[in-house]
C-alpha cells in the first residue's frame, strides 16, 4: 500500500479515538439537555471540578487550605494520606452527587418552567461560581492525574501492523495511544450502562418520561426534582470520567474547563437530545478535523482543527437542521 | 413617587409612541446625558477612563449590537468576538491605508465591512434555527480568528503579528495612540454610544424592529402574515454586525491600542457579550447597558473593595470575586429571571403606583 | 500568611500616606486563570526578593521597597486596569509578563515615562534602544532563544547540522510565531530543513501535530508553547516515543509544571534556561532565614527553588541592581521612574554583583547601553531528570548568532519607528 494511504488510515483511526474523547464531554451535555432542556454551560467546569476533587482526595489535600491559612495564619496543606484510586473515584463521584443535590435545591428548584435561555444563564452563574470554588478549594497549580491508566503508543499494535507497509521504511506501523483505547472502552461501557439504565430500570424509564414531557410525567407521579438530581448526578459522573481522561493527558489544571469547547460542534452535529448522536457526532468531528488537517492543513498553514470542526457541523446542519439524530422539528402556527 | 401620573391622557400617537412616556424618565435621561457630556469629561482621569468608562461604553455598543440580533430577532450568536475582530482589523487596515481620512470614518467603515461579513455568516440562519444556529456563528468565530492570525496582510506583515493603532486626531485632538487624554477617549466612545443607542432604539420600534420581533416570536407565523424572513434575518445580522464591528474598532483603536486577535477577540469575548445581554435583559436597550455595567464594573468594584480596601491577597480576592459574580447571577435569576432590565421595569411599575398599589 | 495580609493592610495605609519615601514595584501577577500555575511561582519569587531586601538590608540604599501586587489573570483588559491603578503610586518599573499586556504598555509607558522590563518575552525588537527608549528586554529575547537552541544543536553535532530536519511546534499566536523568521534565516545559513507546525490555542488536542512528527521523524523538535499546550506536547512526545533529549522547549516551556504531569515519560526533556535553577545558591539561606522563617513568604510559600520562582527572583534582582545604579547616578535614595530608566540603561551585572547577591553564576554577566537594551542574548540548556524530579543545567551560557538576529531587529524596529514617527536616540 502506498504510504500516504496508510498514513490516512492512521489519521482516521486516531481521529476516531479523538472523537470518542470529544463524545465523552458531549455526553454530559446531552444527558442534562435531554432531561431538563438545560444547556449546561457549566459542564466543562464540572469536569475540572470533578478532576480536581479526585486528585485532591487522592493526595490528601486539605480543601480551602490556602484560604484557611490566610485567615488563621496556619500552615495546613495535607492530611497526609494517599488514597487508592478506586476509593478516590468513588468519593469524587459522591461529591458530584452532593453537588447535584445542591444545584437542584438552591438553583433549579427556583427556576422550574423558565425559558431555556434563562436556565442557560443560570448555568453560566454556576460555572463562574464553581470556577472560583474549585480554585479556592484545591489551588491553581497543575496536578498529575494518576489513577493507573496506561499511556503511550501501543507497541503491540505498532508491531503487528508494520507488515502493512510491505517493507516501506517510512511506515512504522499504526500509532494508537493506549489511553485513547481505554477511553473508547470506557465510553462504550458508559453508553451501554446508560442505555440499560434508561431502558430497563424504573428510574431510567422515569427519566425518559420526563425527557418526553414534564407535565405528563408529573401527572403520573414522577418526582421531577428527584429526576433532576439523578440526571445531574449522572452528568457529574460523566464529567468525572471526561476529567480523568483529559486530565491524564494534560495534568489537572484550569484549562480542563475549556474541553467544553471541543464538545460544542459535536453537540451541534449529533443533536442535543441524542446519546448515540453524541457518539456518532464525536466520531465524525474527530475524523473530519484530523483528515482535513492531514490533507488540506499543510496547504493553508495548519492549525485548522478548531474552526473546521464547526464548518463540518455547519455543512451537516444545512442539510439536517435538527442535527443528525435530533428530533425532527415540527413547527405549527 | 417620582413616577406619579394621574392616568393615561395621551392625545396623539406621537405622545403614545415616545421612548420615555413618563416625564421623570425623560428628565432623568437628559440629566444622565448632561452629566455624561457636561461633567464627567472634566473630572475623568486615566484610571476611570481606561478601567471603567471606556470598556463599559464599548461593551455597551457590542451588547446593543448582539441584542438586536439575539434579543430582538431571536437569532443566537456566538460569533461576537470574531465580528469584533473584523471591525478591529478593518479599522486597522483603513487607518494605515488611508491615514489622511478622519478616524471617525474609519470606524464607521469598519462597521460596514463587519456588516458585510455578518450577512455572509448569517445566511445559514435561513435554514438552521435555535441553539443549532450558534454553530454557524461559532464557525465564524474560530475561522475569523484563525484567518487574522494566519494571513500577514491583515497585520501589515509586522514581525510581531500584533496590530497597533497609530495616533489619529479628531478636530486636532488625539483620540488614538498613547498620547490620548482620558477625556478624549471617553468622549469619542460616548458620542458613538449615544448615536448608536439612539439609532438602535428607533430602529427597533420601527417597521424593521417589528419584523425582527415577529420573526423572533414565531418565524412561520411571521412569514404567513407577510414578513419576509430573508430580509428580516439578514438585516438583523447586518445591523447587529455593524454595531459589533464599531465596538471592535473602538476596542482596538481607542481602548487597547494594540491587539492580538486570539487573545483579545477569542471565544471568551463572544460568551462575555452574550452573558451581558442575557443578564441585562434580552430585547432591551437599557438591558444592554445594565448587563455591560454588571460584568465590566462589578469585577473592578469587587477588586477594589477586596484588595484595595480590605487588603486581601490578590489571588484569594480573584477567586472570591468569581464566586460573588457567579452567586449574584444566580441570585438575580431566582429573584427575576428576565434580567436586570425587567427588574428595573418592575421597580418602575411599583413606583408608578406607589403608595396606592391597587 | 496572616502576617502577609496584615502587611498588605499596612501597605494600603501607607498608600494613603504618600509622604513616606519608598521604592514602588508593581507586580502584575497572574495567580488565577488558565496560566496560574506559571504565574504563581514568578510572583512569589518577585515578591520574596523584595521582602528579603527590606528585611535584610532595610531596602535598597536605605530606602524600603514596596511591592504593589495586582492580579491580571493574564488578561489584557485586566492588565490595563492594573497599570492604570498602580502607575500613580510612583511605580518604578513594569514587568507585564504577558505578550498582550506588553504591547499595550509599550506606548503607554513611553507616554508616562515609566520603564518597562520584559525579561525573555514581549517585543523582541525592543532590544534596539535607539528606537525603544524605555523598554528593556535584557538578558535575552525569543530570537536569541531560537538561535541559542540551534547553536546548542550545532555543539551537539560538531558544528554541522546540514541536512538535519528540525521542526518547530508552536502556539499559534504572536508569541509562538516569534522564532519562525529567525529559524528560517538560520536554516538557510546552516542548511537544515526547517518546518513549523502550529498548535491552536489552547492546545489540549495535539494528535494531528504529533502524528505528523511521527511520520516525518525530524531529528530535533523545538517548542514554543505556553499553558496547557506544554504539558500535552510533552505527553504526546512521550507517547510517540520521540527521543526526549532531542526535544527542546523555550524557557517558557521549561518549568516543573510542564514536565511533572507526564511523569517518567518526560525524562530527558530539555529546555532553554535564562538563569540558574534549583536551590543550591547562597541566597536561599537568606531567603529561608529572613523571609520564610519570618513568616513573610509570598503566596503559599511552596514554590521556592522552582524554575519560575528563580525567574521572578532574577527579575527582581535585576530591578534592584538598576535601582542601585540609578541611586548612584542621581545621588538620591528615593528615585523617580525616569531615574530608574537611566539606572536600567547603565546597568552592569558582573560576576561580583551576582556573587554579592548570593547568586553566583545564576545569570550572565552583561551591561546595558543606550543602543543595546537587549543584553548579551545568552542562555543555557537545562534537562529534566524525572527520577530526581529536578532540572539540571547541562551547558554553560551559549551565545546567539548576532549576525542573523541583528539585521532582523534593526528591520523590525525601523518599521516601528517609521509607523510611530520616532527619531533615533543615542546619536
Amino acid at each position: 500500500m502506498p504510504e500516504q494511504l496508510l498514513f490516512a488510515v492512521e489519521v482516521t483511526l486516531n481521529g476516531l479515538m479523538a472523537g470518542v474523547m470529544y463524545a465523552l464531554v458531549a455526553l454530559g451535555f446531552v444527558l442534562i439537555f435531554k432531561a431538563s432542556g438545560i444547556f449546561n454551560y457549566a459542564q466543562g467546569v464540572m469536569a475540572l471540578f470533578a478532576a480536581l476533587t479526585l486528585v485532591g482526595l487522592q493526595n490528601g489535600q486539605i480543601p480551602f487550605a490556602h484560604l484557611i491559612n490566610a485567615i488563621f495564619g496556619t500552615k495546613l496543606h495535607h492530611f497526609g494520606w494517599h488514597m487508592p484510586a478506586v476509593l478516590a473515584i468513588l468519593l469524587a463521584a459522591g461529591v458530584m452527587v452532593i453537588l447535584a443535590i445542591l444545584v437542584e435545591r438552591y438553583l433549579l428548584k427556583h427556576l422550574v418552567n423558565q425559558e431555556p435561555i434563562i436556565l442557560f444563564m443560570a448555568t453560566i452563574g454556576l460555572a463562574y461560581f464553581m470556577e472560583g470554588i474549585g480554585d479556592l478549594m484545591w489551588g491553581s497549580d497543575i496536578k498529575k492525574m494518576d489513577v493507573g491508566l496506561p499511556q503511550g503508543g501501543s507497541f503491540w499494535i505498532e508491531e503487528n501492523t508494520q507488515w502493512l507497509g510491505f517493507g516501506n521504511e517510512n511506515f512504522y506501523g499504526f500509532f494508537l495511544d493506549q489511553l485513547d483505547i481505554v477511553a473508547t472502552v470506557i465510553a462504550a461501557i458508559l453508553v451501554a450502562g446508560l442505555v440499560i439504565f434508561s431502558q430497563y430500570t424504573k428510574q431510567g424509564r422515569a427519566m425518559r418520561a420526563v425527557a418526553d414531557d414534564h407535565q405528563a410525567a408529573l401527572s403520573v407521579g414522577i418526582s421531577l426534582r428527584f429526576i433532576w438530581v439523578l440526571v445531574w448526578s449522572i452528568a457529574g459522573f460523566v464529567a468525572l470520567v471526561a476529567g480523568i481522561m483529559w486530565g491524564a493527558k494534560s495534568g489537572v489544571q484550569f484549562s480542563l474547563s475549556l474541553i467544553a469547547l471541543k464538545a460544542l460542534p459535536v453537540l451541534m452535529l449529533g443533536g442535543f437530545t441524542s446519546i448515540p448522536g453524541a457518539i456518532v457526532g464525536g466520531l465524525i468531528i474527530g475524523v473530519g478535523e484530523k483528515l482535513f488537517e492531514f490533507s488540506i492543513g499543510p496547504l493553508v498553514g495548519g492549525a485548522t482543527e478548531n474552526w473546521f470542526a464547526y464548518v463540518l457541523a455547519l455543512i451537516f446542519l444545512v442539510f439536517r437542521p435538527q442535527g443528525l439524530f435530533g428530533e425532527k422539528i415540527i413547527e405549527r402556527v | 413617587m417620582f413616577y406619579r401620573e394621574a392616568g393615561d391622557f395621551k392625545t396623539s400617537y406621537a405622545d403614545d409612541n415616545q421612548t420615555f412616556p413618563i416625564r421623570f424618565d425623560r428628565v432623568r435621561y437628559y440629566v444622565v446625558l448632561a452629566v455624561a457630556f457636561g461633567i464627567i469629561p472634566f473630572i475623568i482621569n486615566d484610571y476611570w477612563a481606561n478601567a471603567v468608562f471606556v470598556p463599559f461604553l464599548i461593551y455597551a455598543i457590542a451588547a446593543i449590537g448582539l441584542n438586536i440580533l439575539t434579543g430582538y430577532c431571536g437569532q443566537v450568536s456566538l460569533g461576537t468576538g470574531g465580528f469584533m475582530a473584523v471591525g478591529a482589523y478593518a479599522c486597522y487596515k483603513l487607518m494605515t491605508g488611508f491615514p489622511e481620512i478622519s478616524i471617525v470614518l474609519h470606524i464607521l467603515g469598519a462597521g460596514f465591512v463587519t456588516a458585510g461579513v455578518g450577512v455572509l455568516f448569517g445566511l445559514p440562519s435561513l435554514r438552521i434555527k435555535g441553539f443549532y444556529l450558534a454553530v454557524a456563528t461559532l464557525a465564524a468565530q474560530f475561522f475569523l480568528v484563525w484567518l487574522f492570525n494566519k494571513v500577514p496582510w491583515f497585520y501589515n506583515n509586522s514581525a510581531s503579528g500584533q496590530i497597533s493603532a497609530p495616533e489619529r486626531t479628531v478636530f486636532g485632538v488625539p483620540v488614538t495612540g498613547a498620547n490620548t487624554d482620558a477625556w478624549a477617549k471617553y468622549l469619542i466612545c460616548l458620542v458613538f454610544v449615544v448615536v448608536l443607542a439612539w439609532l438602535a432604539r428607533n430602529l427597533t420600534r420601527g417597521t424593521l424592529g417589528r419584523s425582527w420581533m415577529a420573526i423572533r416570536d414565531m418565524d412561520i407565523a411571521a412569514e404567513i402574515i407577510g414578513v419576509n424572513p430573508l430580509r428580516a434575518k439578514l438585516t438583523a445580522f447586518a445591523i447587529s454586525s455593524f454595531f459589533v464591528g464599531i465596538a471592535g474598532a473602538l476596542f482596538f483603536s481607542v481602548y487597547l491600542g494594540a491587539v492580538e486577535v486570539g487573545e483579545v477577540f477569542g471565544i471568551n469575548k463572544s460568551f462575555l457579550v452574550l452573558f451581558m445581554i442575557i443578564l441585562g435583559g434580552l430585547g432591551s436597550i437599557f438591558g444592554s447597558f445594565a448587563g455591560a455595567a454588571f460584568l465590566v464594573l462589578l469585577p473592578v468594584l469587587l477588586k477594589n473593595i477586596l484588595v484595595g480596601q480590605l487588603g486581601w491577597a490578590t489571588d484569594l480576592a480573584a477567586h472570591i470575586e468569581l464566586i460573588i459574580v457567579g452567586g449574584l447571577i444566580m441570585v438575580f435569576l431566582i429573584i427575576e429571571p428576565h434580567g436586570l432590565a425587567q427588574l428595573w421595569r418592575i421597580a418602575k411599575e411599583k413606583l408608578r403606583l406607589w403608595p396606592f398599589p391597587h | 500568611m496572616k502576617m502577609k495580609i496584615a502587611t498588605l493592610a499596612v501597605g494600603a495605609v501607607m498608600a494613603a500616606a504618600p509622604a513616606m519615601a519608598d521604592l514602588v514595584f508593581p507586580s502584575l501577577s497572574y495567580r488565577t486563570g488558565p496560566y496560574a500555575a506559571g504565574g504563581i511561582p514568578f510572583a512569589d519569587g518577585y515578591a520574596d526578593y523584595f521582602t528579603l531586601l527590606n528585611e535584610r538590608d532595610g531596602g535598597i540604599g536605605g530606602v524600603p521597597t514596596r511591592l504593589v501586587e495586582c492580579e491580571t489573570g493574564y488578561n489584557t483588559e485586566k492588565g490595563v486596569e492594573c497599570y492604570e491603578a498602580t502607575k500613580g503610586e510612583g511605580s518604578l518599573v513594569y514587568q507585564p509578563l504577558s505578550t498582550g499586556i506588553t504591547y499595550q504598555l509599550i506606548p503607554k509607558t513611553a507616554a508616562d515615562g515609566i520603564p518597562l522590563h520584559t525579561m525573555g518575552y514581549g517585543r523582541t525588537s525592543a532590544a534596539n534602544g535607539k528606537v525603544f527608549g524605555n523598554v528593556f528586554n535584557y538578558p535575552a529575547n525569543y530570537w536569541d532563544g531560537a538561535s541559542i537552541a540551534v547553536n546548542h544543536l550545532l555543539d551537539l553535532n560538531g558544528g554541522d547540522i546540514g541536512g538535519k530536519k528540525i521542526s518547530l511546534v508552536y502556539h499559534n499566536s504572536a508569541y509562538g510565531k516569534e522564532p519562525i523568521r529567525t529559524l528560517e534565516e538560520l536554516s538557510k545559513k546552516h542548511g537544515f530543513d526547517f518546518k513549523a507546525i502550529p498548535v491552536d490555542h489552547p492546545g489540549q488536542e495535539q494528535k494531528s501535530q504529533w502524528l505528523q512528527i511521527r511520520r516525518e521523524r525530524p531529528d530535533y523538535v523545538l517548542m514554543w508553547g505556553w499553558g496547557v499546550m506544554n504539558q500535552v506536547a510533552i505527553q504526546e512526545a512521550a507517547n510517540i516515543r520521540f527521543p526526549m533529549e532531542n526535544f527542546i522547549g523555550i524557557w517558557w516551556s521549561g518549568s516543573e509544571n510542564d514536565v511533572l504531569p507526564a511523569g517518567d515519560g518526560a525524562n530527558g526533556y530539555k529546555s532553554l534556561a535564562l538563569h540558574g535553577t534549583g536551590s543550591n545558591y547562597p541566597i536561599y539561606t537568606d531567603i529561608q532565614k529572613f523571609v520564610v522563617d519570618a513568616g513573610k513568604a509570598a503566596g503559599a510559600g511552596d514554590q521556592i527553588g522552582t524554575v519560575l520562582y528563580s525567574r521572578g527572583m532574577y527579575a527582581a534582582m535585576l530591578a534592584a541592581e538598576a535601582v542601585k545604579k540609578a541611586q548612584a547616578i542621581h545621588g538620591t535614595g528615593d528615585i523617580t521612574p525616569a531615574q530608574m530608566r537611566d539606572g536600567m540603561e547603565a546597568l552592569e551585572i558582573s560576576a561580583e554583583t551576582l556573587e554579592a547577591n548570593g547568586m553566583p553564576g545564576f545569570g550572565p554577566e552583561f551591561s546595558v547601553s543606550c543602543e543595546n537594551h537587549g543584553g548579551p542574548g545568552l542562555g543555557m540548556v537545562q534537562q529534566w531528570d524525572a527520577s530526581a524530579q529536578s532540572w539540571s543545567l547541562i551547558t554553560d551560557f551559549i551565545g546567539s548568532d548576532k549576525d542573523v538576529i541583528g539585521p532582523l531587529i534593526a528591520e523590525d524596529s525601523a518599521a516601528f519607528a517609521a509607523e510611530n514617527n520616532i527619531s533615533e536616540r543615542c546619536n
